[in-house]
């Protein structure tokens, strides 16, 4: 049958669509700015709530008050009263540890530490991530295989535990070192994600116009493809700065932090130690637990945001 | 189902090798970058615990020819693999004449139960809510309830496990506060051992669950999306299938498939959190061992104990990603 | 076929489908009527986003949000489809209205083998239909498979092991499971290649010969259409705007749609120019009085900006919605551009 030729065909499908929902959701939604999500923007603001007890902290509370014997020992918060029955001053509004460590100088300390932290080791491990995941997805081959098989191991191998045996035979290592070496377990999920990225849009019509268009492979990588990678980019920062808090709590809270300057998880770690459970000094490991709870939830809602962001699908489900 | 292809095998596998080989080879060399020699700080470790330890210089020759630590760099690390493969990780430092992998065996039992039970809830928590999550049939009230519960997603599972701690045990009084198990009871297949057992280990299983189960949760909502506008699933409803069983069969079961490849990825992750409750809680396992030993320097404990983890791990990981083609048929035929 | 002796199996009335989006709603099926007669194969054609497709999933029920079927009936045996509870539905999809869907290459969930597939709607509808036990249910879906020409190894596959032309028929199978008595066919050549997609036609328009079933063909290949249907129904942004016979529709189309749309199909003696204007289309959440082809119809009249035409039969066999048709006093229809 001649008159299956495709011209009827391509002239009716070039009318306009109206006919699947999703794709008319994704044309509206296109005017409205995703960026300025709901989840995302609260998770910012999180996020910047506690960054700013750490950056403005300093300027109204004297932090060296955040040194052990700096202040009387077991104080609680203010209105409340210890196993003693000492009751809570205003020098002291947040109490006070069995060393003698102001607790809300130990937070206003700890705060941007822990995020400082976090991210180095993402920054580090997003840097190291797109490269990899870069030259696997574009070269291919050999070197596609070799990444991968190295991500792979990497992806499978607990970082605490490396970790616990650097820090137990290293002993004293600052904030820095341990969070280059938390970046060294932290970027085989970026390129993995990258890695995909670059894939699937290799295939994709835009970057194959490109290299028709005789564009060079440089050009394609920074002008073509990163600006759509950008969301995936962030997320990966967002999932690899979690991961690295994530495990710098988990060492400080085994005790095998820094232990030159108080972070959050070496108070609970030293809290534990010093049986504030049982003693009932809840504000002791409890403030640090909350002010760490606050900061993984925004970093929560930072990632949700920034996934619906690059997967529209999800933003409609989740205003039905 | 299928079978798992000879090609996906021998990948995993070498996978799995190559895992433990390299971090094998990590837990050998930090130690020898750190300053000073392991066996100098050994000594002054049983010095520092047993006080003064005659002719010291002469012990820690003695160690040195016992350890092999006078041999070239290339045979320590080759007797050092072999002794691993023979479970062999020197003696604990702390109680010295106990080998590492006595201390070691009695732990593992107990944080291999707890893991196996606490990461399978997990899974199949958070994927059965991420799906409800999206079913068109699931009571309102529920979809308004589980997104609620995900609040404590991404929290490290050591504060879930103090807040839980401080709350059931120290207020509440309904669950003990530490061990696997009470005092005096005598450990068997007897029921009152059994349901000890149970009970201490809610709140380590409740912790590692609660701050987990989220993650699944929206990882199978994701999916679930995914799947719900493919056409096999209107086909499904227009043939007038249940529901029930269009969820089940037509829905969850082709969504779950990459939330299996996740598992196995974060499964890291996850160990090491429950390792971190352990110790919070007390709970005679690895975690256990592993605070321990960094409490008392035992290097050897902390090596060893960090070892079996990470071989754990990549067993766990293997075992995910070898079922992976036993659920999807596209692998078991060799497609991609 | 007289028209006398024709008995409706299936009729639309004056269904609504509209689509919510931020910004108002999208009418994609906004006041269709047609009658769907006993052992007939209807086409339904229109450019894509017609809402042809979307008219077939609110037959089937199967709108979901944020698409809702704003009103109208779905008539099928005299009852009332759009007002049956969830049970009886779903008593009723299959049994008796099938659909053999869009792109097969999704249709089948990947991880269930064809038998399985075919074996839910036996299993599901059991206490419908006749009861099939365990031993029968294989001879039973063997021979389903034997009739629309696949090989009996298929019975054990995957889909993934299958091509697009075999996926196909697998649905065709499994429409015809349970001798349903309309079909609904979704583009189901679509997707194919030529060859493929006549062997699919062809094998579709042979169950339904042999069933004696109905069929709504929905499609943009007015050439398979030419060939396939008995009677075609015109779509254009959610309105229909033509039912005539297959021939009337060919031979001389009514409507301006129609007749580029009928003029786009191109002969081996000639070469046409694409007629048909694009881009000057109106906004489908805010459809404009009068005609809704105003914007693009090349004979566009005052009245047509004023009021919406009617459907009327203009001759037997064809009824048209266009001003461009007026009745006579002896009640027989004159095209207005005759006498201009």
């Amino acid at each position: 049958m001649e008159q299956t030729s495709p011209v009827p065909v391509a002239a009716i499908e070039s009318a306009p669509t109206l006919q699947k929902p999703k794709r008319v959701m994704g044309r509206f939604n296109r005017w409205d700015t995703p960026w300025l999500n709901t989840k995302l923007l609260s998770g910012l603001g999180i996020l910047s709530a506690i960054l700013l007890i750490g950056l403005i902290g300093p300027l109204i509370w004297d932090t060296s008050l955040a040194l052990t014997r700096a202040a009387p020992r077991n104080l609680p918060p203010v209105g409340f009263t210890n196993w003693r029955g000492q009751e809570g001053v205003w020098e002291h509004p947040l109490g006070t540890d069995n060393n003698g460590r102001d607790m809300l100088a130990v937070l206003i300390v700890g705060a941007p530490n822990t995020f400082l932290i976090g991210f180095i080791a993402a920054s580090v491990g997003i840097v190291i991530g797109t490269i990899l995941g870069f030259c696997a997805g574009f070269i291919g081959g050999v070197v596609d295989d070799f990444i991968r098989l190295i991500a792979d191991i990497v992806i499978t191998i607990p970082v605490l535990m490396v970790l616990i045996v650097l820090q137990s035979a290293f002993k004293q290592i600052d904030i820095q070192t341990m969070a280059l070496l938390i970046a060294a377990f932290a970027w085989p999920r970026a390129t993995r994600q990258i890695r995909a990225q670059v894939l699937s849009m290799r295939e994709s019509g835009y970057v194959r116009m490109a290299k028709l268009s005789g564009a060079s492979t440089f050009d394609i990588m920074f002008k073509e493809m990163m600006p759509n990678l950008i969301p995936y980019l962030f997320a990966s920062f967002i999932a690899g700065a979690t991961g690295a808090i994530l495990a710098a709590v988990g060492l400080e809270t085994l005790g095998l932090g820094p232990q030159r300057i108080p972070t959050l998880g070496s108070t609970i770690y030293n809290a534990i130690r010093g049986t504030a459970l049982s003693l009932n000094m809840w504000w002791w490991w409890g403030l640090p637990s909350l002010l760490l709870a606050t900061m993984f939830i925004g970093l929560l809602l930072v990632n949700l945001g920034l996934d619906e962001i690059s997967n529209p699908r999800l933003r409609q489900a989740s205003k039905s | 189902m299928g079978r798992i292809p000879r090609q996906y095998l021998l990948r995993r596998l070498r996978i799995f090798i190559l895992t433990i080989w390299a971090s094998a080879t990590l837990i050998w060399i930090i130690p020898r970058l750190a300053p000073g020699d392991p066996i100098s700080a050994m000594v002054g470790q049983m010095s520092q615990a047993g006080g003064y330890v005659e002719g010291s210089e002469e012990i820690i020759e003695g160690f040195r020819a016992r350890f092999g630590l006078d041999q070239p760099l290339p045979i320590q690390y080759l007797r050092y693999l072999l002794n691993l493969i023979t479970l062999d990780f020197g003696y604990s430092i702390a109680s010295f004449p106990t080998p590492v992998s006595q201390i070691i065996g009695q732990a593992l039992p107990w944080t291999f139960g707890l893991l196996v039970l606490a990461m399978t809830i997990t899974f199949l928590l958070g994927n059965a809510l991420g799906a409800l999550m999206i079913w068109t049939h699931t009571p309102h009230l529920i979809k308004v309830l589980i997104p609620l519960g995900m609040v404590f997603t991404s929290i490290p599972s050591i504060l879930s496990g103090l807040f839980l701690l401080y709350i059931f045990a120290f207020i509440l009084n309904w669950f003990p506060v530490q061990g696997a198990y009470a005092l005096g009871i005598i450990p068997g297949l007897n029921l009152p051992f059994i349901l000890s057992v149970i009970q201490h280990g809610t709140l380590p299983a409740l912790a590692v669950i609660l701050v987990n189960f989220g993650y699944w949760a929206l990882g199978m909502r994701g999916m679930m999306i995914t799947v719900q506008g493919e056409d096999y699933v209107q086909l499904a409803r227009a043939k007038g299938l249940n529901p029930l069983y269009v969820l089940y069969r037509y829905m969850i079961r082709n969504a779950i498939l990459p939330q299996i490849t996740a598992f196995a990825i974060t499964l890291g992750t996850l160990v090491s959190g429950q390792v971190l409750v352990e110790y919070i809680f007390g709970y005679q396992g690895m975690g256990k061992i592993i605070y321990d030993a960094i409490l008392a320097r035992d290097f050897a404990v902390i090596q060893g104990a960090s070892f079996i983890v990470i071989c754990m791990t990549a067993g766990a990981v293997m075992v995910v990603d070898l079922t992976y083609p036993l659920v999807d048929p596209r692998i078991s035929h060799g497609g991609e | 076929m007289t028209r006398e002796s024709r008995t409706p199996v299936l009729e639309v009335r004056d269904l609504r489908i509209y689509y919510e989006t931020p910004k108002g709603d999208v009418h994609a099926v906004d006041g269709i009527s047609f009658v769907l007669y006993q052992g007939e194969t209807l086409g339904l054609v229109g450019e894509s986003g017609c809402g042809k497709s979307t008219a077939a999933m609110g037959i089937l029920q199967l709108i979901t949000p944020p698409g809702r079927i704003v009103s109208g009936q779905v008539l099928m045996d005299g009852v009332d489809l759009l007002k049956l509870d969830e049970r009886t539905l779903r008593q009723m999809r299959w049994s008796r209205l099938a659909l053999v869907p869009q792109g097969a290459m999704n249709s089948l969930n990947p991880t269930m083998r064809v038998h399985q597939q075919i074996e839910d709607v036996i299993r599901q509808h059991q206490t419908k239909t006749k009861t099939f036990d365990r031993s029968q249910l294989k001879p039973r879906i063997l021979e389903l498979l034997s009739w629309v020409g696949l090989p009996e190894r298929v019975y054990d596959m995957y889909p993934h092991e299958l091509s697009g032309g075999m996926k196909q028929r697998v649905c065709i199978a499994m429409a015809v499971a349970l001798h349903p008595g309309v079909i609904i066919a979704d583009e189901s050549t679509s997707a194919l290649d030529v060859v493929v997609q006549r062997v699919v036609a062809q094998t579709l328009l042979r169950v339904k010969a042999d069933l004696g079933v109905s069929m709504i063909m929905i499609g943009h290949d007015m050439g398979l259409m030419a060939q396939m249907v008995d009677r075609i129904v015109v779509m254009y942004a959610g309105r229909i705007v033509e039912i005539a016979t297959v021939e009337h529709a060919f031979r001389n189309p009514a409507h301006p749609y129609s007749q580029v749309l009928i003029d786009s199909v191109p002969t081996i003696s000639e070469r046409k120019p694409l007629k048909i204007t694009e881009g000057i289309t109106h906004d489908p959440r805010n459809p404009p009085h009068g005609c809704i082809f105003q914007l693009r119809c090349p004979f566009v009249m005052e009245r047509c900006r004023r009021e919406a035409p009617q459907r009327r039969e203009i001759r037997p066999g064809q009824e048209v919605a266009c001003h461009l048709y007026e009745q006579q006093p002896d009640g027989s229809y004159r095209d207005v551009r005759d006498t201009a």
